[in-house]
C-alpha cells in the first residue's frame, strides 16, 4: 500500500532564497493533511492500526502522539540524508530509521504508561509497518527538504490522530458509555434500561464509524468529491 | 375513495412548485402515491408504464406476510399464557399478542420512516417505497421482549448505514431487515439471544418445567434433548418460542404460496433454499457421529426449526439483494440453505445461522451473477 501513494507533490519548485520556517507555504503542507489530504480518510493509509486501537479514547490519544512522534522525525531524518541514500536500498534504509524511532517510543510508553503499553500491545510495534509512515516517507519525504518534511510528517500524524480520536471517542461512548476512561453515562440510564453496545466493542464498529467520517467529510469539502 | 381523490386533488396546487407548502412535496408526494396509482405519463414517444410500481409490488409482500404476523401475535399469547399454566381462549391470546406487537410494529414505521423522509427532503427525490416491507419485517423478526427503543436504533441504523449510503432502495446490497437483526445481535447479544423468547409478567410464578429455550437451543444438544412429545407438528404449526413471525412454518409457507402467485417473490430461490438445507442436513446425518451432536438430528428439522423458513420466503427472495440471473438464483439459493445448516451444526455461538447465511450471500450474489453472465457469454462465442 505505502507505494500506491499518489505523487501530486512531485512537482517541487526549487526555491532559490530561505523562506520564513511558517512561511504560507509551509502552514499548506502542515494543514493539508488535517482535511484535504487527511492520511487515513483520503489516501486511506494506516486503516489497520485505526481499527484495532480504538476501542477508547486513552489508547487512541497516546497511538496518536506515538505517530505524531514517529511519522515527523522519520521524515525530518530522512529528508535531511535523501541525497546520500542509494535508490535501491532506499526502502530499507527507511525502515532502519522508523524502526529505532518506534523502539525508542516503545520503551517510553513502558517506562512510563505500561497499562496504556499494555493495551496497544503488538500495535506500537506495528507501528513499523503503518503504511502511513512509508508512504510519507516515500511521496514526500524522499524528494523535499528537511523542514517541509517535518512538518508534513507531523501533520499527517495529526490527521491519522484526528481519526482515531473521532473512532475512539465514539467507540469509548457507545461501548463502554465512559471517556478517556471516566464514566460518563449515568447510573440512573441504565436504571431506566439504557445498555451499552457491545457492537461498539468489535473492529466493524471502527470502519462504520470512519465510514461516517469520510461521509461527514465529504458532504462538507466538495474538493474531495471524485477524487480516487 | 371518491371523496379522498376530491380532497387530495383541491391540496394538490399547494405543494407543486411556488405552492404554500412546496418544502412539504416530498411528504405530500409519498402519501399521494401511496394511496393511489399515480398518473406519471411519459412525455414522449410511446412506453407503456404497468401500474405495478414498486409500491404495489411492497403491498403484495406485506399481505403475503399477513398470516405470519397474525399468527406470530396469537402465538405471543399463547406462549405467555402457558408459561403460567394459565387457560386462555384464542382471542385473549391474540389480544395479548396484538398488544405487545403492535408497539414494536410502530416504533419500527416510525423510526424507519422518519429518517427515509428526512433524506428523501434533504436530497430532494421522492421518498422510498422500501421501507413499507422492511419495517414489516423487523418487527417479524425481533424477539417479543426486545425495548422498543432498541427496534429505533436498529431501524435508523439500516435505513442509514444498510441503504441511504448507497444511494436508497434498490441500491443496497445486504437485505435491510436482516442487516437490523445482525446489528442488534451484535450490539445487545443479551436481548437477541437466550431464555427471550417469552413476554413475562413478574408478578406471576411461571409452570413448573417451563423452558423458555428455542428448538434451536435443543438442537446444538442433539435430537435427544428436543422435548418429549409432538414436536415435529409443533415446530411446523408454530407453536413453540421464537421470533415473532418465524414459528410457523405453515403461515409461511401460505405467504410464500400468494409470493410465487403473483410472481413477486421468486420460486427458484425459494425451493432452492429449502433444498440447499435439506440436502447439506442428509449430509450432515451420514457424516454424523463426530463430537457435534447437531449432526443427528434429521435433516427435515432444519426447515420448519427456527427462521429458516421465514429467511427462505421473506429475505433470500429480497429483488434487489438476490441473484438477478435464473441460473444465479439458483446457485444463490442453494448456497444460503446449505450455509445456513453447516452453520448451525458447526457453530453454536451463531444459533440463528439463517440470518448470517443470507447476509453472507447477499454479499456473493453479484459475484454469482457475474461468472453466471461470463460462463453465458463464453458459451454463445462458441457457438458462433
Amino acid at each position: 500500500m505505502s507505494t500506491e501513494v499518489q505523487n501530486t507533490e512531485t512537482q517541487v519548485k526549487e526555491k532559490k532564497k530561505s523562506e520564513p520556517l511558517f512561511s504560507k507555504k509551509n502552514i499548506q503542507v502542515l494543514k493539508d493533511p488535517l482535511n484535504d489530504n487527511n492520511p487515513v480518510t483520503v489516501q486511506v493509509l494506516g486503516i489497520c492500526s485505526a481499527l484495532a486501537v480504538t476501542t477508547q479514547v486513552k489508547p487512541s490519544f497516546i497511538m496518536a502522539l506515538s505517530v505524531v512522534f514517529v511519522a515527523g522525525f522519520a521524515n525530518l531524518i530522512i529528508s535531511a540524508i535523501r541525497n546520500t541514500v542509494p535508490n535501491r536500498i532506499r526502502i530499507i534504509v527507511q525502515l532502519v530509521v522508523i524502526a529505532a524511532l518506534v523502539t525508542l517510543v516503545d520503551q517510553t510508553l513502558k517506562a512510563f504508561v505500561y497499562d496504556v503499553s499494555k493495551q496497544l500491545s503488538v500495535f506500537v510495534g506495528l507501528i513499523i509497518t503503518n503504511c502511513l509512515i512509508m508512504g510519507r516517507l516515500e511521496a514526500f519525504a524522499m524528494q523535499k527538504k528537511p523542514w517541509p518534511s517535518f512538518l508534513d510528517g507531523v501533520g499527517s500524524g495529526v490527521g491519522y490522530g484526528l481519526v482515531l480520536l473521532f473512532v475512539g471517542f465514539f467507540r469509548e461512548l457507545f461501548g463502554s458509555g465512559s471517556l478517556y476512561g471516566f464514566q460518563v453515562v449515568p447510573q440512573w440510564a441504565y436504571d431506566a434500561g439504557y445498555v451499552n453496545n457491545g457492537l461498539m466493542m468489535l473492529p466493524p464498529a471502527a470502519l462504520f464509524l470512519i465510514g461516517i467520517y469520510i461521509w461527514i467529510q465529504r458532504a462538507l469539502n466538495k474538493d474531495l468529491v471524485n477524487i480516487s | 375513495m371518491k371523496a379522498l381523490k376530491n380532497l387530495i386533488n383541491s391540496i394538490d396546487p399547494h405543494f407543486q412548485k411556488g405552492g404554500k407548502f412546496e418544502k412539504a412535496w416530498v411528504l405530500y408526494d409519498g402519501f399521494k402515491t401511496f394511496l393511489f396509482v399515480p398518473d406519471h405519463t411519459t412525455h414522449d414517444g410511446v412506453h407503456v408504464r404497468d401500474s405495478i410500481d414498486l409500491k404495489r409490488t411492497m403491498f403484495t409482500v406485506i399481505i403475503a406476510m399477513m398470516p405470519a404476523l397474525l399468527f406470530g401475535m396469537w402465538n405471543v399469547g399463547y406462549q405467555h399464557y402457558s408459561a403460567y399454566g394459565e387457560e386462555s381462549t384464542l382471542i385473549q391470546n391474540f389480544l395479548f399478542g396484538l398488544e405487545k406487537v403492535l408497539p414494536i410494529i410502530i416504533v419500527s414505521y416510525g423510526a424507519g420512516l422518519a429518517v427515509e423522509f428526512l433524506f428523501a427532503g434533504m436530497k430532494g427525490h421522492s421518498i422510498n417505497e422500501g421501507y413499507l416491507v422492511t419495517g414489516m419485517l423487523i418487527p417479524l423478526i425481533m424477539p417479543v421482549t426486545v425495548p422498543l427503543w432498541m427496534v429505533a436504533l436498529a431501524s435508523i441504523f439500516t435505513v442509514v448505514i444498510g441503504k441511504e449510503v448507497f444511494g436508497g432502495t434498490g441500491m443496497n446490497i445486504m437485505n435491510p431487515a436482516l442487516l437490523a437483526r445482525a446489528f442488534l445481535f451484535f450490539a445487545f447479544p443479551a436481548y437477541m439471544s437466550g431464555e427471550i423468547w417469552v413476554a413475562m409478567d413478574d408478578s406471576k410464578t411461571l409452570v413448573d418445567g417451563f423452558s423458555g429455550a428455542t428448538s434451536l437451543v435443543y438442537f446444538d444438544e442433539g435430537l435427544a434433548a428436543f422435548p418429549e412429545g409432538n414436536q415435529v407438528s409443533d415446530m411446523f404449526f408454530g407453536t413453540i418460542v421464537g421470533s415473532i413471525g418465524e414459528t410457523s412454518t405453515l403461515a409461511i409457507l401460505l405467504g410464500a404460496a400468494y409470493l410465487v402467485f403473483t410472481g413477486v417473490g421468486s420460486w427458484r430461490i425459494m425451493f432452492s433454499v429449502f433444498a440447499g438445507g435439506y440436502i447439506m442436513g442428509l449430509l450432515m446425518n451420514v457424516l454424523a457421529g463426530s463430537a457435534f451432536p447437531g449432526m443427528e438430528v434429521p435433516a427435515f428439522y432444519h426447515l420448519i426449526m427456527g427462521g429458516f423458513a421465514f429467511g427462505a420466503v421473506f429475505m433470500a427472495t429480497d429483488p434487489v439483494s438476490a441473484a438477478q440471473t435464473n441460473m444465479g438464483k439458483w446457485i444463490y439459493g442453494f448456497g444460503i440453505g446449505a450455509f445456513a445448516v453447516i452453520l448451525r451444526v458447526f457453530n453454536p455461538a451463531y444459533p440463528e445461522a439463517i440470518m448470517l447465511s443470507i447476509l453472507f450471500f447477499n454479499v456473493f450474489a453479484p459475484l454469482i451473477d457475474h461468472l453466471v453472465i461470463q460462463r453465458h457469454i463464453k458459451t454463445r462465442l462458441q457457438r458462433a
